[in-house]
């Protein structure tokens, strides 16, 4: 029935930076999870895309708008932009990566625009369904982004952002830009 | 997924060090706390077991006397059961939300989701999750996600009739497929992704936390046994969780967008043609059922770390190959993805895939059957402490193995074709994951309890409420075995056909069994409510067990060591020494 307590080494307030290592990593772990299950969220997804087109006879090849390819640009210019920012922790080139995020998904609304304008919708045909699905899931992963690259806006503003909550963040949206090129590669060759 | 980057405890203080909030609400309802969260999802559990359970009052009454009205039933379910007699569709409904109550909030909620809230970060030595706001919302969610599934009794034509497993294509194509598949089926669609997202947050959580806040000396290999399994539990729940919610999306979208993700042409449904084309039902199957299987050790590894971490402690020896164990559990949790094609046996499935399904499913039996050696070694020659816990723990082991021997008949193509649609199967998966899991739970309550809410519950009551449960539960589950050799089908809402005729009195043997078992759970309810309230003052360590929580107050403090982490300089399976303390503590001072 004893009830050992170690002696107080450490004041309490040392805990955090002194016992467990001057910075501690969580957010980094956190993002790299994040970005295990939402590749398996999209492996599911494309394995339903592989079963769907040999389940049906109704696949009709889907010609992806144009603009796809100038968004895929912006999206990549915005990982350098970033990239450059967290360097030389600067703010112009996360200002910059936010601007590019956020023409990214205008970007996005126009091509889902001009597929509609074509009487492509989201129930026309199983190729134009993945297409919206990966898309908007994609858009939707996007917009979390930017919702994280916002935080680090803030604290690089207030003088608390940490390393690791950049490195973070970048990591999650480089991520987006390798989710990006393998979602148009599968689109443009299966979808 | 995008909130994995909450970054914010990084920057704020001692790695999740945030201040004891002040305001009611804060401290009780909203809190940040994971003590408070993992308590919240006991709470639901709780809940939504007794719900569950009243379900399965309700259909074995109806099993056992078909003819006969339930008392009461008639006013609550005027359509469903006009009378108090019950239909055929309403049969279905109230197994489908029985299933689905229990495998996802009751199974997953209570042993993963409760008990790991509460005690992985002290199990770690951390003073809280990684993420603490995530770890709240992700509670929230899933007590949304509740809500939104009951909400189906009251809307529409009631509940869903398609089963927990949501077959397509009667679970994509909409009203026409029943009552219930209208608006119902789309709530517990909406329902079930909701759940993952708050699973796949939690078990970011559960995992950023193992890895990254264990506290000094606290190596992986010194990690408490059930804290290894919550960590593997929680990858099992990264990738199952992932592809289930993705699946749910498709299904929202065939109901609600007019898509034909699983819908094939040319079908008819209540003499309507389906204005679909194209669909793969199979490809929902296959989607469900990677999520599915391994929901299974979801629902049970938690049961295997609680276990093993409360069997050593009343045998007063060390758990036999703590490594061998570990081992066990990840050879577990990786077979368990490629084994999900056995549900699917009957689906016309090629023999060769059938086989290629059925040899995993087999060889998974062997970590699984190593680790029931390892508690039975652990307890040879031990001078076991019979306390509640400890009965429930060894119950679990009865249990389980009952259950999993089923599973060596049901592993084969063969043998199974001919099981798969019977009450063997049902008797297989209640034993297994469902009693299994749900005597984990109690082993953790009985276990935990003075920990959580620094009083101890009362033992005669406990044994009690273990021995009559222990009969109870075979006397429910045992016959079936028989049922479904039989030949007496499952999902059926009444057996008056002529050759399930005498089969009938030993229904009824079931339901009566069942009734009493559930009444039993009366006396455990009651030792809840009664030792919260007026239990003795519990010790700081009253097992004399080794991991963390036991050497911090009981209850802990909010940032559980009392702003004094602790040092780790033992393993967590020190027992069986000579002297007057045969054990010794993870942050013993060497």
């Amino acid at each position: 029935m004893s009830t050992t307590m170690v002696p107080p080494v450490l004041t309490p307030r040392s805990v955090a930076t002194a016992d467990r290592g001057p910075e501690r990593r969580v957010a980094e772990t956190g993002v790299w999870i994040a970005i295990g299950t939402i590749s398996m969220s999209f492996a599911a997804l494309t394995s339903a895309l592989v079963v769907r087109q040999s389940s049906g006879a109704d696949w009709q090849h889907l010609h992806l708008p144009a603009l796809l390819y100038v968004n895929t640009l912006v999206l990549l210019f915005s990982s350098v932009t970033l990239e450059l920012s967290r360097r030389r922790l600067g703010s112009f080139g996360l200002h910059a990566t936010l601007m590019l995020g956020i023409l990214f998904l205008a970007g996005q609304g126009l091509a889902w625009r001009q597929l509609a304008a074509q009487n492509l919708h989201l129930a026309t045909g199983p190729s134009s369904a993945f297409f919206y699905v990966f898309t908007v899931l994609h858009a939707l992963h996007v917009l979390g982004g930017l919702g994280g690259l916002g935080l680090v806006e803030r604290r690089l503003a207030a003088g608390v952002l940490s390393r690791t909550t950049f490195k973070a963040a970048a990591l999650y949206w480089h991520f987006m830009a390798i989710l990006w090129l393998y979602l148009l590669a599968l689109l443009t060759i299966r979808g | 997924m995008a909130q994995g980057k909450g970054g914010r405890a990084v920057t704020h203080g001692a790695a999740t060090g945030h201040a004891p909030a002040q305001s009611f609400l804060r401290r009780h309802v909203f809190s940040v706390d994971h003590k408070v969260i993992g308590r919240q999802y006991l709470d639901l559990a709780l809940v939504a077991v007794v719900t569950g359970m009243v379900l399965s009052w309700i259909m074995r009454f109806h099993l056992g006397w078909p003819e006969t009205p339930v008392p009461g039933l008639g006013k609550l379910a005027p359509t469903g059961a006009a009378g108090g007699v019950i239909t055929p569709e309403f049969y279905l409904a109230l197994m489908t939300m029985h299933g689905t109550i229990m495998v996802f909030f009751v199974l997953t909620t209570a042993p993963f989701a409760g008990f790991g809230n509460f005690f992985l970060p002290i199990h770690v030595g951390a003073e809280d999750m990684a993420f603490p706001r995530i770890n709240m919302t992700s509670f929230w969610v899933t007590l949304a996600a509740f809500l939104v599934l009951v909400s189906a009794f009251f809307v529409g034509d009631g509940p869903p009739l398609s089963g927990w497993t949501a077959y397509a294509p009667l679970s994509a194509v909409g009203k026409d497929a029943g009552p219930g598949q209208g608006v119902g089926q789309t709530l517990w669609a909406v329902s079930i992704a909701m759940f993952c997202v708050a699973q796949l947050l939690g078990s970011l959580n559960f995992i950023a936390t193992t890895l990254d806040l264990r506290t000094r000396g606290m190596s992986l290999a010194r990690l408490p046994f059930a804290t290894w399994a919550w960590f593997i539990t929680s990858v099992i729940g990264l990738v199952a969780f992932a592809v289930l919610m993705p699946a749910c999306i498709l299904l929202i979208l065939d109901r609600v967008a007019g898509t034909s993700f699983f819908i094939p042409a040319g079908l008819v449904i209540s003499d309507r043609l389906q204005p679909h084309a194209g669909g793969s039902p199979l490809l929902w199957q296959h989607l469900f059922w990677f999520f599915g299987h391994p929901e299974v050790y979801i629902a049970i590894l938690p049961g295997f770390g609680i276990v093993s971490q409360i069997l050593p402690v009343f045998a007063r020896k060390p758990l036999l190959g703590p490594r061998v164990f570990i081992v066990c559990l990840i050879a577990i949790a990786f077979l368990s993805y490629t084994v999900w094609g056995h549900h699917m046996f009957l689906s016309g499935m090629n023999p060769v895939s059938a086989t290629l399904f059925s040899v995993p499913t087999l060889v998974i039996t062997i970590p699984a059957t190593i680790i029931c050696l390892l508690w039975i070694g652990t307890l040879y020659g031990a001078r076991l402490r019979f306390t509640t816990a400890a009965l429930f723990a060894l119950g679990f082991v009865s249990v389980f193995v009952s259950g999993g021997i089923s599973g060596f008949f049901l592993a084969q193509p063969s043998t199974d074709i001919y099981l798969h649609g019977t009450y063997f199967v049902v008797a297989h998966f209640h034993f297994v994951m469902g009693v299994a899991a749900m005597f984990g739970i109690f082993a953790g309550t009985y276990f935990w309890f003075p920990k959580m809410f620094g009083r101890m519950m009362n033992e005669t009551l406990g044994k009690w409420h273990f021995w009559l449960t222990f009969i109870g539960v075979y006397c429910v589950f045992m016959p079936m075995h028989y049922l479904g050799l039989a030949g007496n089908v499952r999902r059926y809402s009444a057996f008056t056909d002529d050759y399930l005729q005498p089969l009938i009195p030993l229904h009824r043997f079931i339901t009566i069994a069942a009734l009493f078992t559930g009444a039993v759970q009366l006396i455990f309810l009651f030792n809840l409510i009664r030792s919260r309230l007026r239990g003795p003052v519990a010790p700081a360590n009253p097992w004399e067990a080794t991991t963390l929580e036991w050497s911090t107050s009981s209850p802990p403090p909010h940032d559980n060591f009392g702003g004094h982490p602790p040092v780790v300089t033992h393993g967590p399976n020190e027992f069986g020494g000579v002297g007057p303390q045969d054990y010794v503590m993870q942050a013993e001072p060497r």
